[in-house]
């Protein structure tokens, strides 16, 4: 038998199962990978760096940008932290509001990872199938913020404004027939909530579907089932979080063990896994798209029938009503104060923790009385799971790199930073 | 919460007494200053032993503290030229110096206990010495290696026993630590390409530095110690 030597491969930036710009040395003996090398920061912006240029509520944009699939969830650890310095209260409709967003977001990402997950290994309808439903959360988003993915919503205090009472319709163009338009504007008649509640009927459906294309499909089990094995303890030793630590069966998610917002008050589950491979950390993420499901049913719910403020009345960190400001001097201060100069924040330092789509996905801020953040540290769930990239794939075949890349729900966007 | 907060800071007091320092938090959160010699032995513990139980290493973080505590608007003069009139600029460069001020680089861990369910933070100074070290925790916490690979890369902090201490987030090749205080946020080099070496050529970078909105510190006497304890009581 002829004698096969080792030889190294570079596997990306440039492909289409890399999620974006991942550089991947291989280090392989036939087709058995020896050694991964993850080349990261093509995608490097600097993040932090351009957080302690710019006042506090500047940079809220730059947290959507991070991890370009979960939005307000980053969003949400990087106000969290400053209103645990500041210490100002969050009206509880904006906590509800928060928390149906934050789930909305989970359901987006997940439906991106399993698209795209599918895409990479063989089950082409998955895409196709994902991004009808994601269309309909991306309306969400836009009827709330204006835009389809980088929000800004969530602002320190509360969010940005309440949900509103109508949705944005289809307009009239050449490109649609009447009836084509009536169909897409038939369910966007109510208001925004009316709107996630008819889709929160209909995504378990949904989710039937995926499962009958997936959960039993042999091919899919061949290419999942025993790949990137993860023991409990090399997890926790690793650092990972979210589905990839639940995926090897350890109970822990930041919304049940150390809820923020209003968690502590919904009913839902944690689903987790037993053998700690591909196809575990599958059914996780698919059981988590029907527990956000019935997150965000309660979450409207209760939304509908407790109208209230969802901004804090502090309008040294808050800006004041538009109205207000025609005839009262302070509110006119305050305006152009926050619009200025921002304000400052008291010197400390504090750590505040989502659990993200991805994981576990925290905000170190570092204060020191400034209107700018002193340091802001940005924890990505990713980074530490790429990190593992090398011991998962070992002894591995080279096209199941790509199963587990996908599987590590790599976002590049955070990843770099 | 804050309940089992001091029965942990009860027990880190009485494993480790002076070793380390507990560190005033306007936020309620467990933090402490150590040693750096003492960070590996502390560490060990901190994982190994069944009271504390620290077996996650969430994050590691460097922060420069060069210019902690300065504003950098200073003027009385109202002109039409926008806010960059007040800032001043001056270029501390640093890295020559055989010493650095001991308080100046930090490395900031962040601890999570599964077991237990609580999170607690160290942070080590690095001491005077150019370029700063501290010890890798990576045999302790496998995690860590690619966290102590971006301080190196941004601050250039150097972490003894680090299998493989390279570059991670900049680019090939890249000069200088970009996250240091004295690093301009433009960076110094901007690429183009190149009509004659027909090739991606590095250049000196061609924009200015601007501030939109100068950094401003206010003592704001609503977060003053005396007058918040005062309140809640």
């Amino acid at each position: 038998m002829a004698e096969i030597q080792s030889y190294t491969m570079n596997f990306g930036p440039q492909h289409p199962a890399a999620h974006g710009v991942l550089r991947l040395v291989l280090e392989i003996e036939g087709e058995v990978i020896q050694k991964a090398d993850p080349h990261v920061g093509l995608l490097h912006r600097a993040t932090e760096k351009l957080a302690e240029t710019k006042p506090f509520n500047q940079s809220i944009g730059y947290m959507d940008r991070l991890d370009y699939v979960s939005m307000m969830c980053n969003e949400h650890a990087y106000v969290m932290a400053i209103e645990k310095l500041l210490g100002v209260e969050v009206p509880e409709r904006a906590q509800y509001i928060r928390v149906m967003f934050d789930e909305i977001t989970r359901i987006l990402n997940h439906l991106m990872w399993l698209g795209a997950h599918g895409l990479d290994i063989g089950a082409m309808t998955m895409f196709l199938y994902c991004f009808r439903e994601r269309e309909d959360l991306m309306d969400c988003y836009e009827a709330v913020s204006g835009t389809r993915m980088h929000a800004t919503y969530y602002r320190p205090g509360g969010v940005y404004r309440d949900l509103p009472d109508s949705m944005p319709k289809y307009q009239e163009s050449k490109f649609r027939s009447k009836k084509e338009l009536d169909r897409w504007n038939s369910i966007r008649e109510g208001s925004l909530l009316d709107f996630i509640e008819a889709f929160t009927e209909r995504f378990p459906g949904c989710v039937d579907e995926y499962e009958t294309l997936l959960t039993d499909n042999r091919i899919w089990k061949q290419r999942t089932v025993n790949i990137g094995v993860v023991t409990p303890d090399r997890a926790m030793q690793l650092g990972f979080s979210g589905p990839m630590l639940r995926g090897s069966g350890v109970e822990w998610d930041l919304r049940k063990k150390q809820p923020y917002e209003v968690y502590d008050k919904v009913d839902f589950d944690i689903p987790v896994g037993v053998n700690g491979d591909c196809y575990d950390r599958y059914l996780v993420r698919i059981e988590e798209l029907r527990q956000s499901n019935r997150i965000i049913k309660q979450c409207i719910n209760w939304l509908r029938d407790n109208p209230g403020p969802v901004i804090a009345d502090d309008h040294k960190v808050t800006p004041p009503k538009r109205i207000e400001m025609k005839d009262d001097m302070e509110s006119l201060i305050h305006h152009f104060k926050l619009f200025t100069e921002g304000y400052c924040v008291p010197e400390g330092e504090a750590y505040a923790a989502v659990e993200h789509p991805k994981g576990e996905f925290g905000i170190y801020i570092i204060s020191d009385g400034a209107n700018k953040p002193y340091r802001v540290k940005i924890r990505a769930p990713g980074f530490a799971h790429l990190s593992a990239m090398s011991e998962m794939v070992e002894g591995h075949m080279l096209a199941d790199v790509v199963a587990v890349i996908g599987t590590q729900d790599i976002v590049f966007g955070e990843v770099d930073r | 919460m804050s309940e089992r907060f001091e029965t942990l800071a009860a027990r880190i007091d009485e494993r480790f007494g002076e070793q380390m320092l507990r560190l005033p938090s306007i936020c309620g959160e467990l933090s402490y200053t150590l040693d750096k010699d003492d960070l590996i032995e502390i560490a060990t513990a901190l994982r190994n032993e069944a009271d504390f139980g620290f077996e996650m290493l969430m994050d590691v973080c460097g922060v420069d503290y060069l210019n902690y505590g300065d504003d950098e608007w200073a003027t009385n003069d109202a002109t039409g030229t926008g806010f960059s009139r007040g800032v001043e600029r001056e270029p501390v460069i640093l890295d020559e110096a055989d010493e650095f001020d001991p308080r100046r680089f930090a490395v900031v861990y962040h601890l999570l206990s599964l077991q237990h369910n609580i999170r607690l933070r160290l942070r080590v100074y690095t001491g005077t010495a150019n370029p700063p070290v501290v010890k890798s925790v990576v045999d302790i916490w496998n995690g860590a290696n690619w966290f102590e690979r971006e301080v190196f890369d941004l601050y250039g902090i150097l972490f003894e026993g680090h299998p493989d201490l390279r570059r991670i987030l900049t680019d090939y090749g890249f000069i200088g630590h970009p996250f240091r205080k004295d690093f301009p946020l433009s960076g110094n080099v901007e690429v183009h390409y190149d009509d004659n070496e027909g090739r991606v050529v590095y250049r000196p970078v061609s924009i200015e530095p601007r501030t939109l909105v100068p950094r401003v510190i206010r003592d704001d006497n609503r977060y003053a110690a005396d007058l918040k304890d005062a309140d809640d009581g």
